[in-house]
């Protein structure tokens, strides 16, 4: 895991306890890979203009992906084996979380279109599963993140903690 | 040694995706840099701004996969008309593909960039094209 901006860390957990969350908020989502690189450079989009484009970018986001989501849903449905059809809304998913710094939603999104190559149905079956249950886990911590930096006010924004 | 045009007022990009989610990104980055930007979601949207207010466009920058029009094929469609065949154009995908990069820049591109596209991509490109203006 890419050690991502975290080491000015120890000068903002001095700051007080809703920025000490907001740092291992930060962290544990980066840890666990939940969010790469890319979220970093959306966030360092943000400035006065925009203060919240990074909030903005992940309700863009969910709002697509949910979607999406249902599309491949419904593919799989409708059309039974019809990987090639899945595999092009799967991707359109996979570009949504690769620009985001979706990390690993996009590894699984990743999985299912190595199934469709293959022509794995219960592979395709298994990994969707998956795709929509790291979708939930991100929208969660996002929320919660997305909450704590709202809470923590100007101050926040100023420790906000590189991913 | 030539001169840098210099534009009253800043270049102003075209971006085409069919992807909220990297039209909000894109358009952000090129705002960020200073560029006035106009961002649509279809091949056949950018070529209706461009008949209406190609004059005004500097630089395309456009998705590869998209429904209906492709990237390439918007691309293509540029390039072959006398008024918009200056326009830079530059193609994104997140599919890193050989031989899809070498059509794209055979057909005249003038860049591919891989997906996510990144602020020093574009402050790398947009400064070599835009002081190129027609």
């Amino acid at each position: 895991m890419r050690n991502l901006r975290l080491n000015s860390d120890s000068r903002r957990a001095a700051r007080g306890d809703r920025a000490g969350a907001l740092i291992r908020t930060g962290r544990i989502l980066s840890r666990l890979g939940y969010l790469d690189e890319q979220f970093c450079q959306v966030e360092d989009l943000q400035d006065e203009a925009s203060p919240n484009f990074a909030e903005e970018v992940a309700t863009l986001f969910f709002k697509d992906s949910a979607r999406l989501i249902s599309n491949v849903e419904q593919a799989l449905e409708k059309y039974p084996k019809d990987f090639n059809r899945w595999d092009a809304y799967m991707q359109q998913l996979k570009g949504s979380c690769s620009s985001i710094g979706a990390s690993r939603m996009k590894s699984e999104c990743m999985s299912f279109r190595d199934y469709c190559g293959q022509g794995n149905v219960e592979g395709c079956m298994r990994s969707f599963h998956k795709v929509k249950r790291e979708h939930g886990a991100l929208r969660q911590k996002l929320e919660a993140y997305f909450q704590l930096l709202r809470q923590a006010g100007p101050a926040g924004a100023a420790t906000r903690p590189g991913m | 040694m030539s001169t840098t045009t210099v534009t009253p007022e800043p270049p102003h990009v075209l971006a085409v995706d069919d992807s909220i989610v990297d039209r909000a990104v894109i358009s952000r980055l090129l705002r960020s840099s200073k560029y006035r930007v106009t961002t649509v979601d279809s091949g056949k949207r950018a070529l209706e701004v461009l008949s209406l207010d190609g004059d005004n466009v500097h630089m395309i920058i456009t998705d590869y996969c998209m429904p209906e029009m492709s990237g390439y094929e918007l691309l293509k469609r540029v390039k072959e008309s006398t008024e918009l065949r200056e326009i830079p154009v530059v193609l994104m995908s997140s599919e890193n593909s050989p031989p899809r990069i070498r059509r794209c820049l055979e057909e005249g591109a003038e860049e591919f960039l891989i997906k996510p596209v990144r602020a020093s991509d574009l402050s790398r490109l947009c400064s070599r094209l835009i002081t190129t203006l027609r």
